[in-house]
C-alpha cells in the first residue's frame, strides 16, 4: 500500500516537471506531425502505399516515432534526479524503492499519451478518418501504451547508467530510425531483400500493421499477437536490465 | 535499545582496489552531536553512506538505534534523515513544494504547515513560492537542511552542513543543530571547519587513512596532545592544532 502512495506522490512530482516544461510534451509532437505534414504533403505523391488517404496510411508510424523520441525525456529525468542526489535521499528515506521507478515510468506513460492526443488531433485536420469501433480503438490504444511501457523500461536503464545527458538520451535515436525501416511510410515490397527481410520481421512492421487494420476497421489476424509479442518481450527483458541497473544505483 | 544511536564494528570499505575504511569503530550516544572529522577524500561521506543504507561495508557492521544497517535497512531509514555532502533538492519545483514532497513521502499529518513553519524557522518565507533553481546556494543549502527535519528523525546526519554558508547561515545552522539536539535528536556531523566540531560537538573523532585515531571530547583531544606550550603567554591548543599534530604524526609513522 505505501508503494502505491509513494508512486502516487511522486508522479505528482514528475507530471509538475512536466506542466512547467511543456516542451517536454510539444518538442516530443511536433517532430513527429513535421514528418507527417512531409510524408503526405511533400514525399506522398512519391510514394505508391495504394491506398487514397496518405494520413491514415502515416499515422501509425508517425506515433511510433513520436513514442520513441518520448521516452528519452524519462531517460533524461531519472538521469537528472540521479545526478542531483534525488535518487539517494529517497533511498535513505522510509520510500519504497520500486516505487523511485515507477514514478517516472508512469509518468512517461501520462506524457507520451498526451503527445500522441496531439498528434492525432492534428492528423484529423489532415484528413485522417477512422472507421474503427470502441473496441478497436481500445485494442489499438492498448498496444500504443504497451509499446511506450516497453520502450520506456528500456529507457530506465541508460538513465540509470549513463554518464551524462548526452548518452542518457542517445539511445532513442536507433529507435527513432526503425519505423524508417519497415513498412511504416512504404511498402516493403520495393526494398532489397536483405531491408526488406529486416523491415519485415522488425517489431514496427507488426505493430504498424496492427494499427493500420485496427484503425481502419480491418480484421487484424496474426499481427496482432506478434505485435503483442514483441512488445512484451522487450518490456521483459528491458525490465530485467533496469532492476540490474538499479540495484547498483545506491 | 541500547543507549548507543550509533554503532559500528570494523568498518572496511574498498571502491575497486582502492581501500578508504580498514576498520572504522564509532560509537555515538544518544542525543550528542558527533563530530566526525578528516582530509580530502579520508571516507567521512563513505562513512555517513554507510549508515544511511546506502552503501554495504566489505565487512564490519553498521547499526543505527541497534538496528543492523544492512538486515534491517527499512528500520534504519524510518530513524534517519540525511542531508548529504551535495544538496538533494529538487530545482524545478518551489521552496515550499520540496518541503511538502518529503513531508507526504514521510507521511506526516500537516504537510503544508510543517512546511510554511520550516519555511519561516530557515529565513526561506519570501522565497518559498520561487524555483529552486533560482535560489542561491545558501538558500539551497538551508532548503536542504529544512527537508531532513521533517518527521523529526531521531539521528540526523549533515555532511558538511555548513560548506557553502555565509557567517550568518553558519549561525543560524548550528542553532538549529543545538537545539536539535537539545531536543533529543542524534547528530552525526562531518566537517572541514574545525571551529565547527570545536563549538558544536559534544565528542569528536578524527579519520586518517581509514580507520578512527583519536577521538574523545575536545578535553580529552586536548590531553593527547603535548602540554600545553610555554611561550611569552601560555596558550591552550586549538583543535586545529590538535588535529594537524595527530594527522601529522600518524602519516610521520606510517611513512617510517
Ligand atoms: N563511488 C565511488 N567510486 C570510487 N571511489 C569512490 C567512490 N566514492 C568515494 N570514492 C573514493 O573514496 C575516498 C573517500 O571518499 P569520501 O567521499 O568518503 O571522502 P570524504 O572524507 O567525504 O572527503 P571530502 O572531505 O572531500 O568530502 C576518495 O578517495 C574517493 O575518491
Ligand atoms: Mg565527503
Amino acid at each position: 500500500m505505501n508503494a502505491l502512495r509513494d508512486t502516487g506522490i511522486l508522479v505528482g512530482r514528475s507530471m509538475r516537471h512536466i506542466q512547467r516544461s511543456p516542451d517536454t510534451i510539444i518538442t516530443v509532437a511536433i517532430m513527429p506531425i513535421m514528418l507527417m505534414l512531409l510524408f503526405v504533403y511533400v514525399f506522398g505523391g512519391a510514394i505508391n502505399t495504394g491506398t487514397d488517404n496518405k494520413v491514415n496510411y502515416m499515422l501509425p508510424g508517425i506515433l511510433l516515432i513520436a513514442i520513441a523520441s518520448g521516452v528519452a525525456y524519462t531517460a533524461m529525468r531519472l538521469f537528472t534526479d540521479k545526478q542531483k542526489g534525488i535518487v539517494a535521499r529517497l533511498h535513505s528515506m522510509p520510500v519504497s524503492r520500486s516505487a523511485v521507478l515507477w514514478g517516472h515510468v508512469l509518468t512517461s506513460l501520462v506524457s507520451n499519451a498526451v503527445s500522441l492526443a496531439i498528434i492525432i488531433l492534428v492528423a484529423l485536420v489532415m484528413g485522417f478518418r477512422s472507421s474503427a469501433g470502441l473496441t478497436a480503438w481500445l485494442a489499438a490504444a492498448g498496444i500504443l501504451t504497451l509499446f511506450t511501457f516497453a520502450l520506456t523500461w528500456l529507457a530506465v536503464v541508460p538513465g540509470l547508467t549513463a554518464k551524462s545527458v548526452e548518452g542518457a538520451t542517445a539511445f532513442s535515436y536507433p529507435l527513432i530510425y526503425l519505423p524508417f525501416i519497415s513498412a511504416a511510410f512504404v511498402p516493403t515490397a520495393t526494398m532489397p531483400t536483405p531491408v526488406r527481410v529486416f523491415a519485415e520481421h522488425q517489431p514496427v512492421t507488426a505493430i504498424v500493421n496492427s494499427l493500420r487494420a485496427l484503425l481502419g476497421g480491418q480484421p487484424v489476424g496474426i499481427d496482432i499477437w506478434t505485435a503483442l509479442a514483441w512488445c512484451a518481450g522487450i518490456a521483459i527483458l528491458a525490465y530485467f536490465f533496469a532492476m540490474r541497473a538499479y540495484n547498483r544505483v545506491p | 535499545m541500547t543507549n548507543l544511536a550509533i554503532q559500528t564494528k570494523g568498518l572496511k570499505k574498498a571502491f575497486k582496489d582502492v581501500s578508504v575504511l580498514n576498520g572504522v569503530d564509532l560509537d555515538v550516544r544518544r542525543s550528542e552531536i558527533f563530530a566526525l572529522l578528516g582530509s580530502n577524500g579520508a571516507g567521512k561521506t563513505t562513512i555517513i553512506n554507510i549508515l544511511s543504507t546506502l552503501l554495504i561495508p566489505d565487512s564490519g557492521t553498521a547499526s543505527v538505534g541497534g538496528f543492523d544497517t544492512q538486515r534491517q535497512p527499512e528500520r534504519v531509514r524510518e530513524l534517519i534523515s540525511l542531508t548529504g555532502q551535495f544538496t538533494a533538492v529538487d530545482g524545478m519545483l518551489t521552496g515550499r513544494e520540496n518541503l511538502v514532497f518529503v513531508a507526504r513521502l514521510r507521511a506526516v499529518p500537516n504537510p503544508t504547515q510543517i512546511a510554511d513553519q520550516l519555511l519561516g524557522q530557515f529565513g526561506l518565507r519570501d522565497a518559498a513560492g520561487k524555483r529552486v533553481d533560482t535560489y542561491s546556494g545558501g538558500m539551497t543549502r538551508r532548503l536542504d537542511i529544512a527537508m531532513s527535519l521533517i518527521g523529526t528523525p531521531a539521528v540526523i546526519f549533515l555532511d558538511e552542513p555548513t560548506t557553502g554558508l555565509d557567517p550568518e547561515g553558519r549561525l543560524e545552522v548550528w542553532d538549529t543543530i543545538k537545539k536539535l539536539a537539545e531536543g533529543g535528536t542524534t547528530i552525526l556531523l562531518t566537517t572541514q571547519y574545525l571551529d565547527e566540531a570545536e563549538l558544536l560537538a559534544d565528542r569528536i573523532a578524527i579519520l586518517h587513512e581509514g580507520r578512527i585515531i583519536a577521538g574523545g571530547t575536545l578535553d580529552e583531544l586536548k590531553r593527547l596532545f603535548p602540554p600545553a606550550k610555554v611561550e611569552y603567554i601560555e596558550k591552550q591548543p586549538t583543535l586545529e592544532e590538535i588535529f594537524l599534530a595527530i594527522v601529522g604524526k600518524k602519516t610521520e609513522e606510517v611513512a617510517t
